[in-house]
């Protein structure tokens, strides 16, 4: 096994996990280190991209890794914007749910 | 090669960012002055780039750096983003002058509500340009997620636990769908060692790889756009914003991922066979139109009943799939997909605004006690009307021209059973605008808690006037909305 497909399926590995924790942890906390995780896979992902750079005809292909900082420094903003939200929401009301039903009562609501 | 004016396009995306460094910079009132002295410019500008590729016949292009893809990336306007350009200078100003008293900067100082929202309605537009401009899916991964983070604020702008709950429950669906789109741009990336949009149309093949990539990314750009069953999101966020928001968000930022969901299939995969994947997209918005306006017609509350309209007329758009892929009719179904687009942003928001004016008059928006609301809020309740007829689909109205030139697309390619959610679903969509009009023509009389403000009322009632006016779009304009759309693999005639 070379290491590429070893990355290749740690990656994809990795995203399997974050899904699965994405889709079925109901707290918005694990859900967030769950689109992490899913992250991470991806720009391993990338990582082997570059590894290809084909069409390019470069020995090494720089742009993913162009793509793979971009993309970090994406994730890394939405989850800060992520974790702010949470907080602020334990704070306003001293649970965090993402239940719709625990916030509105039947037949009402603001506005 | 960039071509003359092809600055034009970088204009369009920074004059709104240059926008956001000043207001940041000036702080207190100058955000809103800013961004409302920001409306005509940018309608200017929107204009000026539709009226180079009308005059042009061809797509305005601006290599950034002077470097061609696939070293570099360009920005692309062609009919269809132009259209979509001048649709946003028009909506996000009326949004804007709208809520001009919601978020007015108290004297003296500075609100973070306030501020918040006039940053944010600018980060909005300057990503959507970015979006209908982009023409490289790295680039345009970047816009959609500056158009995620300026979205997600203007949800929980007024701090109530509900809406943050709103908020975080959108922001979680947009970074899955981000991250599938990301992973699915890896792949393409892998096999072609290009992201141009151009280029890609013209070396792609039906390998594994590309079908992997284009479910991964397209099932990402579901997720943001709430199509069924993915819509789980979109009424508790879109209905607990400011009505301004709302309107923004419902008219134009869904349509931002739609937008990409189109790039896709009809600029990158457009030589494939697409028939089997755009039946289940066109399956998937059928059953989004029926269910949506089935919940939607058992909604207390008018804004929820609004938001819950928006994923049945998000359904709608997906029927273009089958019908513009269709080798017979492609060109109805393209026409009256974006027909569908353009009724159904100018329609939504002015609902959205006129929801706000009679929440704000009447302090709630329970449908059930809106008793002889319309002698009190005329002009309002007129608005609510027209803008349902667009839904409908009745005749004058842009919806009508829409679902008219679908159902022709339906009928020129033997699709006949598109035709079931287009029809049934404009017959629930009088179902739920009857609903709102029919207790408040009745007897009753409601207690108005503040007179509604003209000004309001006549922003809301001038975007669904251009719904209307829509029905009236020459045919020109369609030949318009086809330019720089590639016809390889039959999908257009």
């Amino acid at each position: 096994m070379t290491p590429s497909v070893l990355a290749g399926l740690v990656g994809a590995a990795l995203v399997g996990l974050g899904l699965y924790g994405l889709i079925s942890n109901p707290h918005p906390l694990r859900k967030l280190l769950a689109f992490n995780l899913v992250g991470s896979g991806v720009f391993l992902v990338f990582g082997i991209v570059a590894r290809r750079g084909a069409a390019a005809g470069f020995a090494f292909d720089p742009v993913p890794q162009a793509m793979v900082i971009t993309g970090i420094v994406v994730a890394f903003a939405a989850s800060a914007l992520a974790v702010a939200l949470i907080l602020r929401l334990a704070a306003a009301s001293g649970k965090v749910t993402l239940d719709p039903r625990a916030w509105t009562k039947p037949g009402e609501g603001g506005q | 090669m960039t071509a003359p004016g092809g600055e034009l396009l970088v204009f369009a995306v920074l004059t709104p960012v240059l926008g956001i460094l000043l207001s940041f910079a000036r702080g207190g009132r100058a955000a809103e002055a800013i961004t409302l002295a920001l409306a005509p410019v940018g309608l200017v500008l929107a204009g000026f780039v539709a009226w180079l590729v009308a005059w042009s016949g061809a797509p305005l292009v601006y290599e950034i750096g002077g470097l061609a893809p696939p070293l570099g990336i360009a920005l692309r306007a062609d009919g269809a983003s132009a259209t979509m350009m001048v649709v946003t200078a028009l909506i996000v100003p009326a949004a804007a002058f709208y809520a001009r008293e919601k978020f007015a900067t108290p004297q003296g100082g500075e609100s973070r509500s306030a501020l918040t929202f006039w940053i944010m309605l600018q980060a909005i537009w300057a990503a959507l340009n970015l979006v209908f401009l982009g023409s490289d899916l790295f680039n345009l991964y970047v816009a959609l997620e500056l158009l995620t983070f300026a979205a997600v604020p203007l949800v929980c702008i007024d701090g109530r636990p509900e809406t943050l709950a709103a908020a975080l429950r959108y922001l979680l669906f947009a970074l899955f769908g981000s991250i599938s789109y990301l992973l699915g741009v890896a792949l393409l990336y892998g096999g072609y060692g290009t992201l141009d949009i151009v280029l890609l149309g013209q070396k792609i093949e039906g390998t594994p790889l590309v079908w992997t990539a284009a479910a991964l990314m397209t099932a990402g750009l579901l997720a943001k756009t709430a199509l069924f069953p993915l819509h789980i999101w979109l009424p508790p966020a879109h209905a607990n914003a400011p009505a301004a928001a709302s309107a923004v968000l419902s008219g134009l930022v869904v349509k931002g991922s739609f937008f990409l969901a189109l790039r896709l299939w009809f600029y990158v995969l457009p030589g494939l066979p697409i028939a089997a994947p755009a039946a289940l997209l066109g399956a998937l918005g059928g059953c989004a139109a029926l269910f949506g306006s089935i919940l939607a017609l058992r909604q207390a509350r008018l804004k929820l009943l609004v938001a819950y309209s928006t994923v049945a007329q998000i359904g709608y758009l997906f029927l273009m799939f089958p019908l513009a892929a269709a080798p017979a009719g492609g060109a109805l179904g393209w026409s009256g997909g974006f027909m569908q687009v353009l009724a159904h942003a100018f329609a939504k928001a002015a609902m959205f605004l006129s929801a706000g004016v009679l929440a704000e008059a009447l302090g709630h928006d329970r449908i059930a006690q809106f008793g002889g609301a319309a002698r009190a809020l005329p002009l309002t309740f007129l608005t609510l009307g027209l803008g349902g007829l667009s839904l409908m689909g009745l005749p004058p109205s842009g919806g009508f021209e829409a679902k008219w030139f679908l159902l022709r697309a339906c009928a020129a390619s033997g699709q006949w059973i598109w035709a079931v959610p287009i029809l049934g679903g404009g017959l629930l969509a009088g179902g739920y605008v009857f609903r709102i009009l029919a207790p408040a023509l009745g007897d009753g009389e409601v207690k108005v808690k503040a007179s509604p403000r003209r000004s309001q009322e006549l922003v809301a009632l001038g975007l669904v006037v251009i719904a209307l006016a829509l029905a009236f779009a020459p045919e020109n304009f369609f030949e318009f909305i086809r330019i720089g759309r590639p016809l390889a693999g039959g999908g257009a005639s």
